[in-house]
């Protein structure tokens, strides 16, 4: 059960000078050179004003687009390997919406799937969520369509929503109340705030949706939707629940790196086998693959949806691929 | 007649397997559309809200085993077929330009050339204006604004899947043996990449901006394409997309070449 309080906007400053003073980095949106951005911030005046949503997602935090794995130097007869450390800060995700605050749930699906990832699970045990309920919505949200809603307190340790004056401060988990008692003098008694979030209605039968895949496999719906697809990354390395990546080394005669980067199931390579055999030869594949792994294979096997409505992909796309309006066609019979 | 007839007509006919052109999108966006049954031809609008070089289309296999289409091109779509053509990436009988208001048809490339003749190329005056604000700076304050640029770039490759002149079934960002340049996006992967593509569209690019408008991060990655192009235009006189005709500057060889080194 939450804590509630009221949080004057002018405690902001308190509470960002008492997590500094506590050692930890804030991460939060920024606006930069005309874009919405998560940046390290000293102080609440340095957080975008307005903003919706960052164009990349808060995974980021847990799951960086590049990240080394470990490092070797060869000699003439040996090989040595040295694991790299994780690059784990003290880090409070501050302003973070809850579509993307519950979206580090599905990245934890894979990453503690079977081997608890050691590089995951730093970032995210040094990690705190301040979430930001939503005021605003435009029309690629569709969170209340996948279980989430705009001032859900899924993934967040402390959630705010914006009231006159300052914000009503849900403070949710242990993290929470670690973060609050930094600053005590900065929560006062809730005089009892009306929570009041922006509607978004429901745009889709999801359930329905993902009962309707299991029919759907060989439909030319895909086809179809996918045919202005031009098969680059950008829904992928927008998304907060996107989690598969590729593992490279960098190496010259003297030794080198193994790295983790963001990868895409769009890409025309991502399937292709050694043999020169490709799974998903076609982007019609590529995107029922995208559909089907967020709707179909992630309620499957780790009762949850790999999306959660957040509609970056629908911003990101460079031609419109509206994430939303396909899984509405496809729910219909 | 409006377009929408007109490709009613083309489709009805047969003469054409599809017509590639916009649909209303979201948020006022306009988006590819392909039509190939003459009673959808009413989803097609062309106005200028229509952004996005279609011809980035014409070289996909789902659309090349189609047979002959029309596109409606607005100019830079109507150089990207040039520039294609002249690379010998699209057949003139296979495409049917849509041009003017999308009811002026444009069926050969000579049509084309023509057509375009009527219009001088300039470049929107935002990307003027921030070219001639890159061109002001110094060399190291050039390579700050690129690098601070370029540190957002995730690799996502929306600018060359979007580009209507990356073509190739197989880029050398995905070569992986060897390796040519890095996979991840680092510093030095990023920068790599794009100097790559910049210098392979050096006398290629038809400057329609669409990698730029494509960049989910927002980077004006268009501007180091145009910034080649214009230099190529400089130096040689040329400009991708003017002809069907191949007269590629850097990579023709030419006994008179005012360059001695090469001769």
């Amino acid at each position: 059960m939450a804590d509630n309080f009221f949080l004057p906007q002018a405690s902001l400053d308190t509470l960002f000078a008492a997590l500094a003073k506590d050692g930890r980095r804030i991460l939060a949106p920024t606006d930069r050179d005309g874009r919405t951005e998560l940046n390290p911030v000293d102080k609440p005046a340095d957080v975008a004003k307005d903003y919706l949503q960052t164009i990349l997602s808060a995974k980021e935090a847990a799951f960086p687009k590049v990240e080394r794995l470990m490092s070797f130097t060869t000699g003439s007869k040996s090989v040595d390997l040295v694991d790299a450390e994780p690059h784990a800060l003290p880090t409070v995700l501050f302003g973070v919406r809850p579509c993307e605050a519950s979206g580090f749930r599905a990245l934890d699906a894979v990453f503690n799937w079977d081997t608890r990832d050691r590089f995951f699970n730093a970032r995210m045990e040094a990690l705190a969520v301040i979430g930001v309920a939503c005021t605003r919505k435009d029309d690629a949200c569709f969170c209340t369509s996948v279980g989430g809603g705009p001032g859900s307190t899924a993934g967040s340790d402390i959630l705010l929503t914006p009231v006159d004056g300052g914000f009503l401060a849900e403070v949710l988990t242990e993290k929470g109340k670690a973060m609050a008692a930094l600053a005590p003098e900065a929560f006062k008694a809730d005089p009892g705030l009306e929570k009041k979030v922006v509607d978004v209605p429901v745009a889709f039968d999801q359930p329905g949706l993902t009962r309707r895949l299991k029919d759907r496999f060989e439909d030319g719906i895909w086809v179809e939707q996918s045919l202005r697809c031009v098969g680059c990354g950008a829904c992928a390395y927008v998304c907060p629940t996107c989690v598969c990546f590729d593992i490279v080394e960098e190496s010259d005669a003297k030794g080198g790196h193994r790295l983790r980067t963001w990868d895409s199931c769009g890409g025309h390579m991502f399937t292709l086998h050694a043999s020169g055999h490709n799974p998903r030869e076609t982007q019609a594949q590529r995107w029922r693959q995208r559909v089907y792994h967020k709707f179909s294979y992630y309620p499957e096997r780790y009762d949850m949806l790999g999306c959660v409505g957040c509609g970056k992909c629908t911003r990101a796309c460079p031609v419109d691929m509206n994430l939303q309006e396909h899984l509405a066609e496809a729910a219909q019979a | 007649m409006d377009l929408r007839e007109k490709s009613r007509q083309l489709l009805e006919s047969g003469d054409v397997k599809a017509v590639i052109g916009y649909e209303q999108g979201t948020m006022g966006a306009r988006r590819p559309a392909f039509v190939k049954k003459a009673e959808k031809a009413d989803r097609l609008v062309f106005d200028e809200a229509c952004a996005q070089n279609l011809a980035t289309y014409l070289t996909r296999p789902e659309i090349r085993k189609l047979g002959r289409v029309a596109i409606t091109a607005r100019p830079d779509t109507l150089r990207a077929i040039l520039q294609l053509m002249a690379e010998r990436q699209v057949k003139e009988e296979n495409v049917l330009a849509l041009a003017g208001d999308g009811t002026v048809e444009l069926a050969s490339a000579q049509a084309i050339e023509e057509h375009l003749a009527t219009s001088a190329k300039e470049l929107p005056a935002r990307d003027r204006e921030i070219l001639e604000r890159l061109s002001k700076m110094d060399r190291a304050q050039r390579w700050a604004f690129w690098q601070g640029e370029l540190s957002r770039c995730v690799k996502c490759y929306a600018c060359r899947n979007s580009c209507p002149m990356c073509y190739c079934g197989h880029c050398t960002m995905d070569c992986n043996r060897p390796q040519w340049v890095p996979v991840a996006s680092h510093a030095l992967g990023n920068l790599e990449y794009h100097m790559v593509r910049a210098m392979h569209l050096a006398g290629r690019c038809v400057e329609c901006g669409d990698c730029g408008r494509a960049c989910p991060v927002g980077i004006p990655i268009h501007l180091l394409t145009f910034n080649c192009e214009e230099s190529v235009h400089h130096q040689f006189g040329q400009r991708a997309g003017a002809s069907s005709k191949l007269d590629y500057a850097l990579s023709t060889f030419r006994p008179d070449d005012k360059e001695t080194f090469i001769r």
